[in-house]
């Protein structure tokens, strides 16, 4: 025995080193309640490393600091020029995109869509990382003592980062976008298609789940879609490289991030994402262009008439109607935002203008409703004033919110199913009652992260 | 300020004998601590860095110095715990251990043989054995933990050729902590 155990001495350490290590990896295989929980050892490991890194770090952003700031400043001019010449122009660009912006919120308002907004950040810096090409992480300066927590979303200025994946005092651990464990929901641009990014393990990243008979043109852009609960909705995600028929019947789209995931120095953690509806309030003065549309006389849609010429509930929108409003147009307004039974006749001052948030248009609206156009409806016993106000109504009401309303004649031919109120003293009058008994519904609240598309 | 010297068993080279290098107990713990720290804090500033292994070539050093597989084998695991502290939370404690571990008994076995301290046979026990190391974390991940990881010969290929060739500057480097 003394023997065998003298010969294959090192044969037998070597099987007890590697016994233990694989009892302890079986140990650590993780049960669902495991997950996010930090082990001791890395706790200790990562605290006790994080001062060291923390100061290699800052010692050397000094040093750089001071090169750059006060003994580096070769160019400085003429580059300061040059920039003062890109901020003219962005000045301009700035304008019009401040004009889309406004007309987008608008609409927003009008389809009572709730928005994500990245209420606060923490800005910290990347010092450290795996060190290894199989885990991508990355270590970042900041931890539970300034608020983080996991699963916070890490972004910088031109594109998401990935997430907390793992929390320390003084540090945090995140995982990059690129990582073979992360997933991010995310849709195209143009598209909308929704699919999920996944990193792989030579660090590219794909988007994943697209049917393979969807078109995705390279170069097209890629946001986040919300659906994840981590990023908020619209954050730019990166560029599809290409895109290929893949295994079973989804594409294989390669992305390229926005984030230069390999330079990252600093990186701002979302702490806080509130949600709220656009302030229609601060979108200023309606455009002309808008005054017209109201203005103009709206198609009668047969379908939505019957044949005592009364109109029926719901699905009829008039000039200026989104696409929440088309039964059968895009299933945006409609699958995404179910409607609910309201109180009744629910109005919005959105652009000093009264807007009536209607829903019976979207997704439950009767059947005939639910196919009218979006063009408009003609109700001849629920005629409005020319100037009513109609611009994006989402859906209307039943008009039964309010028994004593009377309908005022229509002098233009507008229809506003039965909204009137002049723009010019940004009046609500109560709707006509058409329908007495038709239940009255508003448009429900997306649930947070849902894409309004 | 001591060396042994041990007789080849089965020696592949022209030496009879080989020696056996001691370290003072700093360079121990301080070593392996510097090269994982370094692992995972250049590779902020340097793109490439993550192909460089520096915790697996200070565990051939040892091993291939100490030239016992014993040491090798604590050395390879405890080095590889070290890095698995690091790694992300989908990576369990062990990976790099069990794969260092073999390692280091591979290199140190492979020291009592032939002479591992010329830059020519250093180049190809890097080479090798950062492809079985590679192969080894890959089983690991495939066959126990099931992770799905892919592999390539190509980037495998090319990750050894560069750790080999870093190595050599590394190892001589290191040399100056020998005890003779």
């Amino acid at each position: 025995m003394d023997t065998f155990l003298g010969r294959y001495r090192n044969l037998i350490v070597l099987a007890a080193i590697l016994f233990a290590q694989i009892i302890g990896l079986a140990l650590q295989v993780r049960r669902p309640s495991d997950a996010g929980e930090t082990r001791l050892i890395r706790l200790w490991a990562v605290s006790a490393v994080t001062p060291i890194e923390r100061a290699v770090i800052h010692s050397q952003e000094w040093v750089k600091n001071l090169w750059t700031t006060y003994v580096y400043l070769h160019g400085v001019r003429r580059e300061n020029r040059e920039l003062r010449a890109e901020i003219g122009q962005m000045k301009i660009e700035e304008a019009r995109l401040a004009e889309d912006a406004r007309m987008a919120h608008r609409i927003q308002a009008l389809l009572a869509f709730k928005e994500q907004y990245v209420d606060s950040t923490i800005a910290a810096q990347v010092i450290g990382t795996s060190g290894s090409e199989q885990s991508r992480v990355l270590y970042i300066d900041k931890g539970s003592n300034d608020g983080i927590t996991v699963d916070m979303a890490v972004i910088t200025p031109s594109g998401i980062v990935g997430k907390i994946a793992q929390v320390f005092p003084d540090s945090a651990q995140v995982l990059p976008i690129n990582d073979q464990f992360s997933g991010v929901g995310a849709a195209l641009k143009d598209s909308r298609l929704q699919g999920i990014l996944k990193g792989a393990p030579n660090g590219a990243t794909t988007l994943q789940y697209i049917m393979s008979d969807e078109k995705v043109v390279p170069g097209e852009e890629v946001v986040t879609s919300g659906g994840d609960r981590i990023f908020p909705k619209g954050l730019p995600v990166g560029k599809v490289v290409s895109s290929e028929p893949g295994k079973d019947l989804f594409l294989n789209i390669r992305v390229i991030p926005s984030a230069r995931l390999d330079q990252l120095e600093e990186v701002l953690v979302v702490t806080k994402i509130t949600e709220k509806m656009p302030d229609a309030k601060d979108l200023g003065p309606l455009r002309a262009s808008d005054i017209l549309a109201e203005r103009l006389p709206t198609v009668p849609n047969k379908t939505e008439v019957d044949a005592a010429g009364n109109a029926k509930p719901g699905g009829a929108v008039t000039s200026g109607t989104t696409p929440a409003a088309t039964g059968s147009g895009t299933a945006a307004g409609t699958a995404a935002r179910p409607a609910t039974p309201g109180n009744g006749t629910s109005k919005q001052v959105v652009g000093g203008t009264t807007i009536a948030n209607k829903p019976a248009g979207a997704a439950t609206a009767p059947p005939a409703a639910a196919t009218s156009r979006t063009t408009g409806v003609v109700k001849p016993k629920a005629t409005t004033p020319a100037n009513s106000r109609a611009v994006g109504t989402v859906a209307k009401p039943s008009n039964n919110a309010a028994p004593a309303a009377t309908a005022q004649p229509s002098q233009s031919g507008a229809q506003d199913n039965g909204e009137a109120s002049p723009p010019a003293k940004k009046q609500v009058k109560p709707a006509p009652e058409s329908t007495p008994n038709a239940p009255s519904e508003q448009p429900s609240t997306p649930p947070a992260g849902a894409p309004p598309q | 300020m001591s060396t042994r010297v041990m007789p080849f068993r089965g020696s592949l080279t022209s030496r009879e004998q080989v020696s056996v290098y001691e370290f003072s107990w700093p360079t121990i713990i301080l070593i392996p601590l510097v090269a994982v720290l370094i692992q995972i804090f250049i590779p902020v500033k340097v793109r490439f860095m993550p192909i460089i292994d520096l915790p697996f070539m200070v565990t051939i050093f040892f091993a291939t110095a100490r030239r016992n597989p014993i040491t090798g084998c604590l050395a390879g695991c405890v080095i590889g715990l070290m890095q698995d502290l690091f790694a992300g939370p989908s990576h369990p404690l062990g990976m790099y251990g069990i794969a260092l571990t073999i390692i280091g008994y591979l290199a140190s076995s492979l020291g009592v043989k032939i002479d591992v301290d010329n830059p020519g046979s250093r180049f190809l026990i890097t080479f090798f054995f950062f492809a079985i190391h590679q192969g080894v974390y890959f089983g690991v991940a495939q066959g126990l933990l099931r992770q799905g990881l892919q592999w390539s010969w190509s980037h495998t290929a090319i990750s050894a050729l560069a750790n080999a060739v870093i190595g050599i500057f590394v190892y001589k480097f290191l040399d100056r902590f020998k005890q003779r």
